[in-house]
């Protein structure tokens, strides 16, 4: 037993892996027990936004970067009202924030939201664990949580699968509300939630954007009461192949050729709308450094990304769809997974990945103007 | 966009001769850039007049030019090969400046060579300041923050004084437009210190040109690292955070990285900033670095400044992260896009991507105050330390920690026992920012300090304060605990504690903490640089220790050697060393052997993860070795380990290590013991049959008074077990010997005082030697220019020997071969001789590589070092004869006599070192090394040799105009003859009374100046000193009696420095200096690659 004073007071923890492998630790945050899936995010910066996005709903996130909860927690950065992570992985973190704008530290802002994490462990064999076998389920257990390893795992392999899951009805606002557009109201969109970071709202509003977001249970009519001049659609948790109401949604708003843009879940939803297949990746793309090349320009831009399923579609070609014809228009330069689609005859596209960055580099956020400029062609 | 095929071929400028501010990194990023382009099927041809780089090794490229980096120079070069385009953004400010002079003066044109990797619109914008203040304003206005500080650009002291009244007043900074390493800049508090700072800047400044600030002292300081290809792709390969805040030159901070203390709001504000300055400034291809400073109260964004050149920080970005950047900065300038570059260590993924760590790095600086006892230790924004250690960690506590030991400095850890001293006194000195701030942190903590009060101190952002209590907390439970169970060593392990630290903390000796955390399994584990925290598999085994979970050290079969590096550079133990480390990986990996290299020192090219086939990124301490060795053991097979190639760092480790049966290569730990001590060495002497200067050994003053009395003054009085002649000093009387037995630390009853007899103007002569246990290969026998006293690192010498006829070789040859035999080399072995009368005395002898062997290897074409890790490990003379590694007949000590003569010479830093009233420090070279670095010039005749080190080192030798006389009266015979031919070559004599009373006896005419001492004359005529800083002097012959700067001697020498007037300190240095200027009258000095030396010397050797 340790008669450390920086754990004190803090209880051993435990992570079990549905395959078995299990690292201890010290309880960080809540005490008690959690289950998600396990993922790892290698940002380095922005584990505030990383914890409030919603996409991250039901994930245990193992983070990378061995220091976190350095600058503490702001009243600015979160990205949505509540941290989603159903787990946090962490091997340092800072025993007292530094930053101007921390107003707490994240040790207790994770015990307030009641969000089990645990600490000291060896974070890189846990993600090159993770990287060789695949996103699996995990449980954290603090305190009196812990048990026999073989009952904690059996626990871990009760636990719900992503695969499947239909998430973004539990993680998207129940009632519409309006980002009004700063400055200038230029344009009127209608937003579905499926899990939107606070971010994207706001990068629509600065181009002059009112906003209204919209349930993910908005029906066709609800969407067109709005009278958007573009339809947009978040990103979010979940299967996609699950998100059959989103999908049809979907084609209601390509058949009536409003001018659509798409955001990661909803980029996985135009490709289903289209009739592309989509998958699950063995590990997903979590972090804020991942190359994408934009194919119509040749240029490359360092992008934040948070997903777990990919599209399934050609590279070598255009895709004639109900809808026209269709083409990938980004791609992953480390592993040539679709980002981002388009529509040749029509005015709709999206992304795999996050033009809003929070957290994350600022290179993909001409994708708002994209949007921008199809709503004015629309116009004109 | 593929590869230009409109290049054949490249010229590449390298920094030339380590200085302060420009080092090491940049042979690392030099070579790095010669491998790809030739790899790319260019034509590369080199100029750097550094010997000691791996990059002017006749295989990085086709013609290497070791000649001066001077515009003339490099246009014969130009003139010569007709390169298409010369690449200046890998040599630092040495090679940026050349090229914009080539540039300007029309030389570019003229031959067709288009500038690559940047142009000089890009480059001006970059580094003039007032041109990149328009540039952070047009940022701003773009994307509406970073700003610049308020400033004034002056280029007269009037304006300066002018300025501060524009900025509110005191305190103000201080830069000077175009210099390196933040030469000439600093803080000024009051007029006194503005007038000499800017003063001083005004006159370094090649525009005469210098800034003015607002001070931000005390804010955050950030570096970002960037990249652009000619597609406009951008990344931003590294944040570094420095953890001393603004005011201490970024080269002397602690620093960080990634950045510990943003948010991802305010980092993705610096990118941003960043990203729009390199579009703005318009660096078309390759690499720069931005500084940013934060305020830590509102987080308002200075950008303080930037290089448009691959710098120090991208070297040690390149090793903290694992991406290249030199490398891709040349890939990028032929052409290629970073999609198209893939990343080394993934394979799979392109560089065009942003590393991201999964790990901490800490840099720490390494600074030779010790050198310099007159020298200010302020740390300021010039930057003044000459090396650094570089230490990776999973957390900051282990990284830093790691750095401090790395660092192989006295008092560099933490210590934790004993008294901290007065909390307040303490606080007090930690405003100052010093060598060692730090440590005085911490015992401030230990005496009681707050964290607030740490911080009001030293501004030291509070997340590292507490990072320091976390240490502290760990050392007081280290101290309480009853016993050290497993989880207490292993907490204590992660936060970096060394067993040593433990041992003191617990008053046990290192080994037995060793030994029970063994018992309780606490090993560390090794983990991979990768770039991409693990999100990929890494093809590269880049390592650093942790104590954490898992290792990642692979399996393999082929038998593994280890190298042991050189650690931080430092004066005495520089970049020569790991030369020869790198030469051994390359020879014993084409033997056949996996390499294994363990080095701290991010400068350098061996610590490049290219060049071994295992690198592990440790302290050079027993403990970090051993586990590294066992960690290789576990691995698979270990041929040995090589300690004597890296200096004295490793050296030191060599018995200790046999102690723990690890099986240690080349000369045993025995025969070096036998070199070391006095007194073995002597009875090897004895054997041989060879003379020492008279000599003693002493504990105290009584001892060496008793000593000096028998063999007479002057002695040469030193500590024993030192290098580059830490703490030697010639003692002319009895007082000063008292004096320097009271005041040296290093003496102790096992660590003694060496008395010799010092031998007053004999030769001194250098050999390096090879001997595999029956044959003796003499690498080279270099004749110093300066007589014996001189520090052999400070004195200029030739290759081969210009005044030893085939006597004295066929003796030097005998004794060396004596010695080799008498202590047991295997491998490579330095023995200084001093010719005295006729007598060959020993000075001592070096069972290792020394500092001249890429000297003596380039300029006898044979690879020393290669052929020494060889002899290490079994091969003989023989064998590698006939292999072709040594040549098949004669040594270097039989060169032909159309060989030609290389002179080394030597670069001090002067002139970045103030007292603390802002003078010059003396530059007198005496026994204690001083060097930073070396230059060589290689020629047919020696003069031209001569001219062209000098050219090198310190700028052209004047061919006309008027050259100053004074010398001690012992010089006075032998200044006849120079002077009388600096006369017939049209010089114009200046000299005060006494010179130029001997002048006049001896029928030579010159002018008579006033002393320093005798102010200025009765109708204005000035004194020597006033007319140096006039500019009416263009050569400087000061001879200094003793060693202490006395009298006239000190200001004009500094004055010498302060305008940059060649100032030769010795009678023999001015002969030589004659012979060069004899040289350079008789027409065109042509240059001439080492492959063409090389192919010569080998004709006619066969």
């Amino acid at each position: 037993m340790t008669i450390s004073t920086r754990g004190a007071g803090k209880a051993p923890a435990v992570l079990v892996l549905e395959d078995g492998r299990s690292f201890r630790g010290r309880a960080y945050g809540a005490v008690g027990e959690t289950f998600g899936e396990a993922v790892f995010s290698t940002g380095m910066t922005g584990y505030q936004e990383t914890l409030t996005d919603p996409s991250y709903h039901r994930q245990v996130v193992v983070m990378t970067a061995p220091h976190v909860g350095n600058t503490g927690v702001n009243d600015e950065d979160a990205e949505s009202k509540r941290i989603w992570v159903s787990g946090y992985v962490v091997r340092d973190p800072a025993r007292l924030p530094s930053n101007w704008r921390s107003r707490r530290s994240l040790d207790e802002e994770l015990t307030s939201q009641g969000v089990v994490g645990i600490s000291g462990v060896d974070t890189r064999a846990l993600t090159r664990h993770l990287r060789e076998r695949g996103a699996m389920r995990v449980g954290i257990f603090s305190g009196n949580a812990i048990e026999d390893e073989g009952v904690l795992l059996a626990k871990v392999r009760q636990a719900p699968e992503m695969a499947g899951a239909d998430l973004a009805a539990e993680v998207a606002t129940q009632d519409a509300y309006v980002v009004p557009a700063i400055g200038t109201r230029k344009f009127t969109v209608a937003a579905i939630d499926l899990g939107i970071k606070g971010m994207t709202p706001h990068r629509m509003a600065e181009r002059g954007i009112e906003v209204h977001v919209l349930p993910a249970t908005a029906t066709l009519d609800e969407v067109y009461a709005v009278e958007p001049d573009g339809v947009f659609f978040s990103n979010g948790p979940g299967d996609p192949s699950t998100a059959e109401h989103p999908v049809s949604l979907m084609r209601g708003v390509l058949e009536r050729k409003t001018p659509l843009f798409g955001i990661c879940f909803g980029n996985q939803i135009l490709g289903r709308a289209l009739g592309f297949g989509t998958y699950k990746l063995k590990y997903g793309h979590r972090g804020i450094n991942q190359p994408v090349q934009d194919r119509t320009t040749g240029k490359v831009e360092v992008t934040a990304h948070n997903h777990g399923f990919a599209v399934d579609a050609p590279l070598d070609r255009v895709s004639d769809t109900e809808f026209g014809r269709a083409e990938v228009s980004h791609v992953c330069l480390n592993d040539q997974v679709v980002e981002g689609l388009q529509l040749l005859d029509q005015a709709a596209f999206s992304v795999q990945y996050h033009p809003e960055a929070a957290a994350g580099p600022h290179d993909a956020a001409y994708l708002f103007d994209r949007f921008v400029s199809l709503m004015e062609g629309q116009r004109a | 966009m593929p590869k230009r095929s409109d290049i054949q071929s490249v010229l590449v400028i390298g920094s030339g001769p380590i200085v302060i501010g420009q080092a090491a990194e940049f042979d690392y990023s030099g070579t790095q850039a010669c491998r790809v382009l030739k790899a790319e099927g260019l034509r590369v041809i080199l100029v750097n007049s550094n010997p000691a780089t791996i990059m002017t090794d006749p295989e990085i490229a086709d013609a290497t030019y070791v000649e001066p980096i001077t515009p003339e120079f490099v246009e014969k070069i130009i003139a010569k090969e007709r390169p298409d385009a010369l690449l200046p953004t890998l040599g630092g400010q040495t090679a940026l400046n050349t090229a914009i002079s080539m540039h300007e003066n029309g030389v570019l044109e003229k031959y067709g060579v288009e500038l690559i990797g940047a142009n000089v619109e890009a480059i001006n914008k970059g580094e003039d300041r007032e041109l990149f203040k328009g540039v952070v304003e047009a940022v701003k206005a773009r994307i509406g923050y970073g700003e610049s500080a308020r400033s004034v650009i002056c280029h007269s002291l009037d304006e300066v004084l002018a300025g501060v009244d524009t900025l509110g007043g005191y305190p103000v900074v201080v830069r000077p437009s175009f210099t390196m390493g933040g030469a000439g800049s600093g803080f000024a508090h009051d007029e006194g210190e503005l007038r000499r700072i800017a003063g001083q800047g005004l006159t370094l400044s090649p525009t005469t040109e210098v800034l003015l600030e607002e001070s931000i002292l005390g804010w955050k300081e950030y570096e970002l690292e960037l990249m652009r290809d000619r597609n406009d792709n951008v990344v931003v390969v590294c944040s570094i955070e420095n953890f001393d805040p603004m005011g201490v030159h970024t080269g002397d901070s602690i620093t960080v990285a990634p950045a510990m203390t943003l948010t991802d709001r305010e980092y993705q504000r610096l990118r941003d900033i960043g990203i729009a300055i390199i579009r703005e400034v318009g660096v078309d291809t390759g690499g720069c670095n931005i500084q940013f400073a934060v305020d830590p109260a509102d987080g308002r964004i200075i950008v303080i400044e930037m290089n448009p050149r691959v710098s120090r920080s991208s070297a040690l970005a390149s090793k903290a992260t694992g991406f290249p950047i030199a490398k891709i900065a040349a890939k990028l300038a032929v052409g290629y896009t970073l999609d198209e570059i893939p990343n080394d260590i993934t394979e799979k993924t392109p560089a065009s991507f942003e590393p991201t760590l999964d790990y901490v790095v800490v840099k720490a600086p390494r600074f030779a105050f010790e050198k310099f006892p007159s020298a200010d230790s302020t740390l300021t924004t010039t930057m003044k330390s000459v090396g650094e250690a570089m230490a990776i960690g999973r957390n900051f506590t282990e990284a830093l920690q790691k750095a401090l030991r790395s660092l192989e400095k006295k008092g560099s850890q933490f210590a934790f026992t004993g008294e901290p001293g007065d909390k307040d006194a303490l606080l007090a000195d930690a405003v100052r920012p010093t060598d060692g701030r730090i440590n005085t942190v911490m015992r401030a903590i230990r005496a009681g300090a707050t964290p607030e009060e740490v911080f009001d101190a030293t501004r030291i952002d509070p997340w590292f304060v507490d990072q320091l209590f976390l240490i502290k907390e760990i050392a007081d439970e280290l101290a309480a605990a009853e016993r050290l169970d497993a989880e207490l060593i292993a907490e204590a392990k992660r936060h970096g504690f060394s067993d040593a630290q433990i041992g003191e903390i617990r008053g046990l000796r290192e080994d037995v903490v060793r030994e029970v955390r063994h018992a309780l399994g606490v090993r560390p584990v090794y983990k991979t640089v990768d770039t991409c925290a693990a999100e990929f598999a890494a093809k590269t085994p880049y390592f650093y220790s942790s104590y954490d979970e898992e290792s990642e050290v692979a399996a393999r079969t082929k038998p593994a050697v280890i190298i042991l590096g050189s650690g931080p550079n430092r004066i005495g133990q520089g970049i020569e060393f790991d030369y020869s480390c790198v030469h051994a990986s390359f020879a014993l990996s084409d033997a056949g052997f996996e390499t294994v290299m363990v080095n701290c020192n991010p400068e350098t090219v061996s610590t490049d993860y290219d060049t071994s086939d295992r690198l592990y990124f440790e302290p050079l301490t027993l403990e970090d070795v051993l586990e590294i060795v066992h960690a290789e053991t576990l691995a698979g097979p270990v041929a040995g380990v090589i300690v004597q190639l890296g200096g004295q760092t490793p050296l030191g480790l060599s018995q200790a290590l046999k102690d723990n049966g690890v099986p240690v290569v080349g000369t045993p730990p025995e025969a070096i013991h036998a070199a070391e001590d006095r007194g073995a060495f002597g009875r090897v002497l004895a054997e041989a049959g060879l003379p020492a200067p008279k000599h003693g050994t002493a504990t105290t003053f009584a001892e060496a008074k008793a000593i000096a009395d028998e063999i007479g003054y002057p002695v040469l009085v030193r500590p024993s077990y030192v290098l580059g002649g830490r703490g030697m000093e010639i003692v002319y009387d009895e007082t000063r010997l008292s004096a320097y037995i009271s005041e040296s630390t290093e003496i102790s009853p096992t660590r003694p005082v060496l008395v010799d007899r010092f031998l007053d103007d004999a030769i001194e002569i250098d050999v390096d030697a090879l001997y595999d246990g029956t044959e003796l290969y003499l690498g080279g026998v270099m004749e110093h220019i300066e007589e014996a006293g001189i520090h052999s690192g400070d004195s200029a010498c030739a290759l081969p020997p210009i005044t030893l006829g085939g006597h004295d070789i066929k003796r030097l040859r005998a004794s060396t071969e004596g010695i080799a035999k008498g202590v047991g080399v295997r491998g490579l072995i330095n023995i200084q001789f001093a010719l005295s009368g006729d007598i060959l005395y020993v000075l001592e002898a070096n069972p290792r590589a020394s500092r001249t062997v890429p000297f003596a290897s380039k300029a006898t074409a044979v690879p020393l070092a290669k052929a020494a890790a060889r002899i290490s490990l079994g091969a003989t003379v023989a064998e590698l004869r006939e292999e072709g590694l040594l040549p098949r007949h004669g040594d270097g000590g039989t060169l032909p006599l159309d060989a030609p003569i290389s002179v080394k010479e030597a670069v001090m830093p002067w002139s970045r070192f103030r007292d603390i009233h802002g003078r010059g420090v003396d530059t007198v070279l005496g026994p204690e090394m001083r060097s930073t670095g070396e230059v060589m010039g290689i020629d047919s005749a020696f003069g031209t040799a001569y001219a062209k080190s000098q050219a090198g080192a310190y700028g052209p030798l004047p061919t006309k105009g008027r050259a100053f006389i004074s010398v001690a009266n012992r010089d006075k015979r032998s200044m006849i003859f120079p002077a009388r031919e600096l006369v017939a070559h049209g010089f114009e004599l200046m000299a005060t009374s006494g010179t130029a009373e001997v002048l006049k006896r001896n029928g030579i005419n010159a002018t008579l100046v006033r002393k320093q001492s005798e102010g200025e004359g009765p109708n204005g005529e000035k004194t020597i000193v006033q007319l140096i800083h006039a500019g009416e002097v263009d050569l400087i012959v000061n001879t200094p009696y003793g060693t202490g700067g006395r009298l006239d001697g000190y200001e004009i020498r500094t004055a010498a420095i302060a305008r940059s007037v060649p100032c030769l300190t010795t009678v023999q240095a001015l002969a030589a200096a004659v012979q060069g200027i004899d040289a350079l009258h008789h027409g065109d000095v042509g240059v001439r690659s080492l492959q063409e030396h090389a192919e010569r010397l080998t004709a006619a050797r066969d």
